[in-house]
């Protein structure tokens, strides 16, 4: 089966024998995107977070098939070493990470957030930041999901 | 020679490990039991009754809870990762129910999925009634979305949502969930019955 959407704005039309299997395998091991990190596999970690038309979705439990005519993002997709995105500038400032590999995951979660909350309250990141960090980096994160709201409401201010 | 005394304290304790995480899960198991029918309850084969075993199950009430969390699994257990009610019946802003239930089970992940995916509004808080109660709630305008018994009749037998509960996918280890103790078709007819009869709920 032939399905096509586009990932970090470039179109993709993959073809694949079963039309179930979970984006997350497509993006990594079809597109060779390795950004996005498998976790659980149960939805459960919220390694594999990446954004489907802006939401955010856990792609481990998403059919490649209610990909079609999307736009996919990916970690690599959102922001460049010269130009970070207000997540990425704000993980580099914090210093959030420690072995990484959640990391992926929960920036994505906190574009989707601050994108829809720009001044996200203890609560709001709470309620919507539930992916899962074994090293326990939750405290630096939490500062940094704030600083990144910043940022992003500082250049948004700057472009108006 | 010197291993053999030693290994058998070691699977001593690891069986006693296994036994005592039994016997716990088993009592956190207990505590959120939602179940309506009380077990010794003889179980009659009226329209009303039929329609009820189903709708007292819990693939329906998991989702039909009467505070803001939803529930999952045989035990009804409060939806793990702290997921609530939010905003209009399907979850939080950033995080919704969504972000993992698409609109079709997921066999790969256990994550069980339906189209417009999402909890029952609060006025449809069933859990915790009994038969009678739910159906009185149900047929209330006030609590029921302002249905009528045909918006009902079609709701309860034509929403692919409600009738996932016989359809419901594997869980996260793969293991196929309980559906409803009747059929889908058994269900249907009963509700189609009930309805036409005038839904008239029995005293009890
Ligand atoms: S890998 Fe998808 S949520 Fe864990
Ligand atoms: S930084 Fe290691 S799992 Fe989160």
């Amino acid at each position: 089966m032939k399905i096509s959407f586009s990932v970090n704005e470039v179109p993709h039309s993959i073809e694949i024998k079963d039309e179930n299997t979970p984006l997350l395998w497509v993006i990594r091991d079809m597109l060779h995107l390795k950004g996005t990190k498998y976790g659980c596999g149960k939805a459960a970690c919220g390694a594999c977070t990446l954004h489907v038309d802006g939401e955010a979705v856990r792609s481990c439990s998403y059919a490649v098939k209610f990909a079609e005519g999307k736009k996919i993002r990916t970690i690599e997709g959102l922001g460049t070493k010269e130009n970070p995105h207000p997540v990425q500038q704000a993980w580099i400032e914090e210093i959030v990470p420690q072995c990484g590999y959640c990391q992926p995951g929960f920036m994505m979660a906190t574009a989707a957030l601050i994108d829809k909350i720009p001044e996200p309250t203890d609560d709001d990141i709470d309620r919507n930041i539930i992916n899962v960090c074994r090293c326990a980096t939750y405290y630096r994160m939490r500062k940094a999901i704030h600083r990144a709201a910043q940022i992003q409401r500082t250049t948004s201010k700057t472009m108006e | 020679m010197k291993t053999i005394p030693h290994s058998i304290p070691i699977i001593l304790l690891l069986v006693g490990g296994i036994l005592m995480t039994a016997i716990y899960s088993r009592g956190v198991v207990s505590s959120y039991s939602s179940t309506t029918i009380p077990n010794n309850e003889v179980l009659k084969d009226t329209p009303f009754d039929k329609m009820m075993q189903v709708l007292t199950h819990e693939r329906c009430i998991n989702c039909h809870p009467n505070d803001n969390i939803p529930k999952q699994g045989k035990d009804s257990h409060p939806h793990y990762f702290g997921m609530k009610r939010g905003e209009d019946n399907l979850g939080f802003t950033a995080t919704q129910c969504t972000t993992c239930h698409q609109p079709e089970n997921n066999d790969y992940s256990g994550v069980p999925g339906a189209p417009h995916w999402s909890l029952a509004p609060k006025s449809m808080g069933w859990q915790g009634l009994d038969k009678y109660e739910i159906a009185k709630a149900m047929l209330d305008r006030a609590k029921n979305g302002n249905r009528s018994h045909d918006e009902l009749v079609h709701h309860l037998t034509e929403d692919s949502l409600v009738l996932w509960a016989f359809d419901p996918g594997v869980d996260h280890e793969g293991i196929p969930r309980e559906t409803p103790p009747i059929s889908e078709a058994e269900y249907k007819a009963a509700v189609i019955a009930w309805f036409e009869n005038g839904a008239i709920i029995p005293k009890e």
